[in-house]
């Protein structure tokens, strides 16, 4: 406790130092805020590790009393779980923040400023999931959604910033409001104190209270999350935010949005069988559309937040798994679900934001985030590459790497439903959904990593590239580092995801987690003997080829003697069969203007692939409600005498109404 | 567990034997002799002996590509049983060990082709991603639909027939669509004939074999080797799919899976003889077709 004490002053201080220093000494201010948001996650997770190997969680501490209740904090497996996940991930991107800014060419006493937001942002996450109460859940939520949005403004004076800004804020607050009303439900006008939520039981006895409370902690916290159809704030927000709070708002920040909704859901007892069906089908769609999405696009950090998307939506697949397993009383289902849904946050907070730094690396080397006019980055950039690489196979879910041990339990969850029998249906939607997510990902990987590192560089931005300064690629190495030891350590993590949610989730006593245990021992003996196959099949290639020459030549043209870079495979082409396949979903727009005459000069394609829910459902619903508030513009022109008269109109109508 | 080694002993030993069947068969309809049954080894061990070449475009992705594919094939050869033997390796959940194993050897056929900056290649690998993410889908609609015959979560003892003692016909009819679809799924995965053609020698129309174009020598060598024991996996599973007799005694069902794996070879011989490859707009609807066929396994086994 004074720990986490320790860590909310530190990062407060530090923020304000920063701040302060930022006009005179910017350097010191940027030094100031890495140093502070390092302690204070150093802090944060040293006040979770004990909880986490087992020392009992603590009860509500009052940090606070105020009108409306005391401010609590505490401390369990699941918020210890969330804590070091944020504090971990976010020290990095502050470490490699330091890199990415001093070549940012930007205004060195705005990154100043900007260290104070990022250390607030980090407080108030952390805030967020040691919350005891509705109040200070709430408080920290606000501050998270109010510092992550200066710091998408960054960038503020490049075209499109301040719109993804205020997209942002406006969807992040429309998603609060519903958090508003559901704490309000849940307190139910006495506390709201989680523990005497929880003890009080109402939430349980009232099956169309809990229901109503599961729905608008679905709208709320799914919008933060980023599921359909609330997700179109992310592909705004984070290709706006400089890439080190792009990595923490996608990897870790989302995941509040998790986070909430497992601690919602554990306070109201056995779900019934729908709620489980409802996160399947969202799930899938997230994870379907957030693929098709991300194979469409060409900027290549938009293509990773619809990637968020997608993993968003494997994780409420799991969870999905855990209630309906929950709901059928088949605990190892629901375990095998929820562990799954918290393993696959713990790896996709890790490889998503060393992919979404990996992506700043490039930027910061070539200036452009344009998948088609990148390439050849591996060999001018071969640290950048190369984790980039293990980032990409890890998400798509190949093993030897953490994105498939996640994917595996979910996978597990959902046969083992269809083996045991009782909603079937729902693990067969899950495992299909899974095959398919997993497919139109290696595609959508394969094409960013492909065009971006291999091949020849497609201009001169991406030939004159160099690595990135040592400050930015340390975490982009130690987050590596993690994919692998996250799929070792696998096994351990998933019983004590386990064992979490077993407390958490349900009232009902789950069977020893030793069964998920055993299950991914297995797949973790098998994983590891693919990867000594694989050594020792290169031990042998290596040892065979000794004492072999070798010749450089150019790749086989097919005797075409003037092949330039410009002749390969662009990512749009190698994307565009799956696109033009899912047409009726994306609705790409093509501009072609295709070269005509027997001595062609100029020829040119476009695609564009807008959101189709932004273009379709959320402008034209923007625009009735500016329609509508400007029909209320007409009562209200300014005029005294207008207002005068009508309150002459209204006292005439009430004693009109009196006298009836 | 020594009967499932000689199992694997024999998919390593036997898989190139596997492509001269298909050779021999095809040369028997266009009226050749064709090659002996040794040709695929001698290929393997010349190419194995050739000094390399690689392109100056192309990274280490290039160079592990081979043994990245080779090694993870070997890894999925461990679950793999055969006519009730089960794998040496085989657990709960080894089925979606062995697709994502795939996964990873697609990934990085698909990476290397990238890697060389050569538009051919980055044509065969586009196509692959597509036709692989339709076929994945159908191979696990297959999975669920076995999964729910027989009550079981690993390959080996979903494909050993002990569920169906009882004489369901229901089963029969689950069976038969999920090997129709999984011998569509193997046309597909193996780069075969309708789906593409293996001796074709139009760079512009290939798909797996354009993606490996620029490997030569051991490379080569470790490629084409792993290609050969993948498509005797797929041929093991269909089989086993399709064959539902099992004696009981392990030799007898071995001699009995090989066998009927070199029939699967034979079938894939006739297949390619007899029809042209489709035009590559309209493999996408046969990848459907099986897909279609594994949901109607999926339907009928739940009924």
């Amino acid at each position: 406790m004074v720990l986490f004490g320790a860590s909310l002053v530190v990062l407060f201080v530090s923020g304000i130092a920063a701040m302060l220093n930022s006009g005179r000494h910017p350097g010191r201010a940027a030094i100031l805020g890495v140093s502070g948001a390092v302690t204070g996650a150093a802090l944060a997770i040293a006040s979770a590790v004990p909880v986490l190997a087992g020392a009992p969680s603590w009860q509500a501490w009052t940090l606070w009393q105020t009108p409306l209740g005391p401010m609590n904090i505490a401390l369990d497996q699941l918020s210890a779980i969330f804590a070091i996940l944020i504090s971990t991930v976010t020290a990095l991107a502050a470490i490699y923040g330091r890199g990415y800014l001093s070549g940012h060419g930007t205004d060195p006493r705005a990154a100043g400023r900007s260290w104070c937001w990022f250390n607030l942002l980090l407080a108030s996450m952390l805030l967020v999931v040691f919350a005891a109460d509705g109040l200070t859940f709430l408080i920290g939520w606000e501050s998270m959604s109010l510092a992550s949005f200066f710091l998408v403004l960054f960038d503020h004076e490049h075209p499109g910033v301040t719109r993804a800004g205020w997209i942002y804020l406006i969807t992040t607050h429309i998603g609060a409001a519903f958090l508003f009303v559901m704490f309000m439900l849940a307190g139910n006008g006495t506390s709201l104190d989680f523990f005497s939520i929880n003890a009080a039981g109402s939430l349980r006895a009232d099956q169309s209270l809990a229901n109503t409370i599961f729905l608008l902690a679905l709208a709320g916290f799914g919008t933060k999350a980023g599921l359909v159809p609330t997700h179109i704030w992310l592909p705004e927000a984070h290709p706006a935010a400089p890439s080190h709070v792009s990595a923490v708002m996608s990897g870790v920040m989302i995941k509040t949005g998790i986070y909430g909704l497992l601690r919602i859901i554990s306070m109201l007892g056995v779900p019934p069988l729908w709620w489980g069906w409802t996160l399947v089908v969202i799930g899938s769609a997230s994870g379907i559309l957030g693929v098709l999405f991300a194979l469409a696009q060409h900027d290549l950090k938009r293509l990773l937040a619809y990637h968020s998307i997608e993993n968003i939506g494997i994780i409420v697949l799991g969870m999905g798994i855990g209630l309906v397993g929950s709901a059928t009383g088949n605990h190892l289902v629901a375990m095998l679900g929820y562990a799954g849904a918290i393993l696959h946050t713990l790896n996709h907070g890790v490889f998503k934001s060393l992919l979404f730094m990996g992506a700043g690396s490039v930027i910061h080397a070539t200036g452009s985030r344009d998948i088609d006019r990148l390439g050849g980055l591996m060999k001018r950039m071969p640290v950048t590459g190369a984790t980039f690489l293990t980032g990409a196979a890890a998400i798509s879910g190949l093993p030897g790497l953490n994105g498939f041990m996640s994917e595996f339990l979910i996978y597990a969850g959902a046969f083992m439903l269809i083996v045991s029998g009782g909603a079937i249906w729902a693990g067969v939607v899950t495992a299909l959904s899974l095959a398919i997510i997993g497919g139109l990902a290696l595609a959508c990987f394969t094409k960013a990593a492909g065009a971006v590192f291999l091949g020849e560089p497609r201009g001169p931005a991406p030939a004159n590239a160099t690595e990135s300064p040592r400050a930015m690629l340390g975490p982009m190495i130690t987050l590596a580092v993690f994919c692998v030891g996250l799929a070792l350590g696998a096994p351990w993590l998933a019983k004590m995801a386990g064992t979490a949610t077993g407390m958490a989730a349900t009232a009902a006593s789950f069977p020893d987690s030793l069964q998920v245990f055993n299950l991914l021992a297995d797949i973790t003996v098998a994983t590891v003997l693919l990867v000594l196959l694989v050594l020792a099949a290169a031990l042998l290639r290596s040892h065979v080829l000794k004492g072999r020459a070798s010749t450089v030549s150019p790749t086989w043209d097919c005797g075409y003697a003037a092949a330039s870079p410009r002749v390969q495979y662009s990512a749009s082409s190698f994307a565009d069969p799956i696109v033009r396949m899912f047409r009726i979903v994306l609705r790409t727009r093509r501009h072609v203007q295709a070269p005509e005459g027997f001595f062609p000069t100029a020829a040119s394609l476009e695609t564009h692939t807008d959101d189709v829910l932004m273009a379709r459902v959320f402008e034209p619903a923007a625009r009735g409600v500016t329609r509508l508030a400007s029909l209320v513009s007409r009562l209200q022109q300014g005029s005294t005498h207008l207002y005068l008269m009508y309150i002459f109109v209204t006292i005439i109508i009430l004693m009109i109404w009196n006298l009836r | 567990m020594i009967i499932s080694a000689i199992q694997v002993l024999l998919a390593l030993l036997l898989a190139p034997a596997l492509l001269s069947i298909i050779r021999i068969v095809k040369a028997f309809f266009g009226g050749r002799h064709g090659p002996t049954l040794l040709q695929p080894y001698r290929d393997l061990w010349k190419l194995a002996r050739k000094a390399p070449v690689y392109s100056r475009t192309t990274s280490w992705v290039f160079r592990a590509s081979p043994s990245v594919t080779l090694g993870a094939v070997l890894a999925a050869l461990a679950v793999l049983p055969l006519c009730g033997v089960p794998g040496p390796l085989a657990f709960t959940g080894d089925f979606i060990f062995l697709a994502y194993a795939f996964g990873l050897v697609r990934f990085f056929t698909v990476a290397a082709a990238l890697d060389t900056g050569s538009p051919f290649e980055g044509m065969g690998a586009s196509r692959e991603v597509q036709f692989s993410a339709l076929a994945e889908v159908a191979l696990f609609a297959c999975l669920i639909a076995l999964a729910i015959l027989s009550s079981s979560m690993s390959l080996s003892t979903m494909l050993d027939h002990s569920w169906a003692a009882a004489g369901n016909m229901r089963g029969e009819g689950v069976l038969i669509l999920v090997a129709a679809a999984l011998m569509l799924v193997l046309l597909a995965e193996n780069a075969r004939i309708p789906v593409d053609d293996p001796t074709t020698h139009l760079e512009l129309t290939m798909i797996h074999e354009v993606m490996i174009l620029d490997h030569c020598g051991l490379d080569l060598a470790m490629i084409e080797y792993a290609s050969a024991l993948k498509l005797w996996i797929w041929s093991a599973i269909v089989i086993s799919v399709a064959l539902p007799m099992r004696t009981g005694d392990a030799a007898f069902d071995i001699v009995a899976g090989v066998c009927g794996v070199f029939v699967i070879g034979i079938l894939i011989g006739v297949i390619e003889s007899i029809m042209a490859r489709l035009k590559l707009l309209k493999v996408p609807q046969l990848l459907v077709v099986a897909m279609v066929l594994g949901l109607l396994a999926v339907g009928l086994g739940l009924r």
